[in-house]
């Protein structure tokens, strides 16, 4: 195993060190009990299960599409905070922004372009894990409230979405909001009331503006980190993905 | 224990768990009702290393995939937000142009309030429904009954979005119902062996989201793709201003 030409007897020796050890609560991960330690006594690792199935690892099982989710969330937020360095929630600031982003800061289109494009994937993903999910039959017993947990995911999903879209104070962004809230208002009784509170006023303006800001970038993600945590927690709990006997076979 | 109903036991009735007590409960334990009783597992593997080297894996393939694209397709950006320059067509983003092109065909309550309401209802009282517990295909049970239903439900459909001209709803759910009653079949020899997907056997969830997935994309992809100034039929690759 220990090859002259890697690195590995130098990774091996450091995780013998004492240092190592302290960080990470155990030694090199060569047998079972010390790579069962490695999950459940890592805070980050601890909401996956010790084994899993060797079926539910193949990827017609999932594609992958829960985890390209959540890596997509963990895109959006490095490259959302960076983003937030250059960022006021003003306007006309907010559109003067994203000109100096494409002119002036370095490399800031690459971050536009990465922000952008990761969180348009991401309503895909989270859709197609859905769909997914469902024809598999994964929502059924033991695992109806996760699938509930899943579907207000999707719907915080689309509000982060939704809420970016106003952020770059364009006209698309401007009409694609102006749009969508009048929807809200078409609801019987409180319809104007909600559209009034959404956006702070009766029109599209800078306390819009403000109020999608703060969703965007401290509510709904709060929410989100939340409910993944439990979304995650509950697919160990209740047992893992739910393997088919045809696996990875067929649809139903 | 174990009270075999049919010939093949298809199910198991057993007790609640607490043994000491009247049975209150009887479990029906099927093959496709739990992830908990399903029979054989397999094999298992340690999530440290056989897990967490595929989901590294899957983010390297994607940070790759994505800083690759993101180097080539700027995201858009237009002129200054003007409230006095309204664009034609106003469009929402691309995930709920499907909404708004129901709101062309239908009143702002039903199509921006109801409809949205009732699926996300929908989608989350999906695992509390219990009814077709064996997961039966649609056709399995008294075929001619269930082909009478079906057909007065599609063609009412019909008539209802006919009604309001709702076309690119009316299509999707005509295209779906056609391939349901292609895969219908009333005798239960012929049903058994391979078949094309769309003759195969599915349950009635099955072609129920599949209609909906058909409806949405095609909702969608007609509001982004399809629709100029003032909400008309545009084709993609004619000129206009979208």
């Amino acid at each position: 195993m220990a090859n002259s030409l890697t690195i590995a007897p130098a990774v091996e020796r450091l995780r013998a060190t004492r240092v190592w050890k302290s960080i990470f609560r155990r030694g090199p991960a060569l047998t079972n009990r010390t790579r069962s330690l490695a999950v459940f006594g890592n805070l980050f690792l601890h909401f996956l299960p010790v084994k899993v199935r060797e079926k539910s690892l193949r990827v017609r099982a999932s594609y992958y599409v829960g985890s390209i989710s959540f890596l997509l969330f963990v895109v959006l937020a490095v490259t959302g905070v960076l983003l937030m360095f250059y960022y006021h929630p003003a306007v006309p600031q907010a559109y003067r922004d994203m000109k100096d982003l494409r002119f002036v800061v370095s490399n800031g289109v690459f971050l536009r372009n990465l922000h952008r494009l990761a969180a348009q994937l991401m309503v895909l993903a989270v859709f197609w894990h859905m769909f997914h999910v469902f024809y598999r039959g994964g929502y059924r017993p033991p695992h109806e409230f996760n699938w509930v947990v899943g579907v207000v995911l999707l719907l915080v999903t689309l509000f982060l979405s939704y809420t970016g879209y106003l952020l770059p104070w364009d006209q698309l962004a401007f009409w694609a909001i102006t749009v969508g809230t009048n929807i809200v208002s078409a609801m019987p009784l409180i319809g104007r009331r909600v559209r009034f509170v959404s956006l702070g006023g009766n029109l599209v303006g800078e306390n819009a503006l403000l109020r999608f800001y703060v969703l965007h970038c401290v509510v709904l993600p709060l929410i989100a980190v939340f409910l993944v945590a439990v979304h995650f927690w509950r697919v160990q709990k209740d047992g893992g993905l739910t393997v088919r006997e045809e696996d990875g076979g067929k649809g139903n | 224990m174990a009270e075999k109903e049919t010939k093949e036991a298809r199910y198991e009735a057993g007790f609640g768990s607490n043994a000491k007590k009247e049975p209150v409960r009887i479990v029906f334990i099927t093959r496709k009702t739990s992830a908990k009783v399903v029979g054989d597992i397999g094999p298992r593997l340690m999530t440290y290393p056989h897990l967490l080297i595929r989901e590294a894996i899957v983010f390297m393939i994607l940070v790759i995939s994505l800083v690759t694209i993101a180097l080539f397709w700027d995201a858009p950006l237009e002129q200054l937000a003007n409230p006095l320059l309204t664009p034609n067509p106003a469009k929402a983003p691309w995930y709920f142009l499907g909404l708004q092109e129901l709101l062309h065909y239908f009143p702002p309550l039903v199509a921006g309030i109801i409809i949205p309401t009732l699926v996300v209802i929908a989608l989350i009282v999906i695992p509390y429904f219990n009814i077709n517990i064996e997961g039966a295909p649609l056709w399995s049970g008294n075929a001619k009954r269930t082909l009478l239903i079906f057909l007065s439900v599609v063609i009412g459909l019909t008539m209802l979005l006919a009604a309001f001209r709702a076309w690119t709803v009316l299509v999707p759910t005509d295209v779906v119902g056609l391939l349901m009653l292609a895969s219908y079949d009333g005798s239960a020899e012929r049903r058994a062996g391979a078949k094309a997907w769309w003759r195969r056997e599915r349950t009635l969830p099955w072609w129920v989201m599949t209609w909906f997935i058909s409806v949405a994309v095609v909702l969608t992809v007609v509001g982004t793709f399809f629709r100029g100034p003032g909400w008309s039929w545009v084709w993609p690759w004619s000129s206009h201003a979208g």
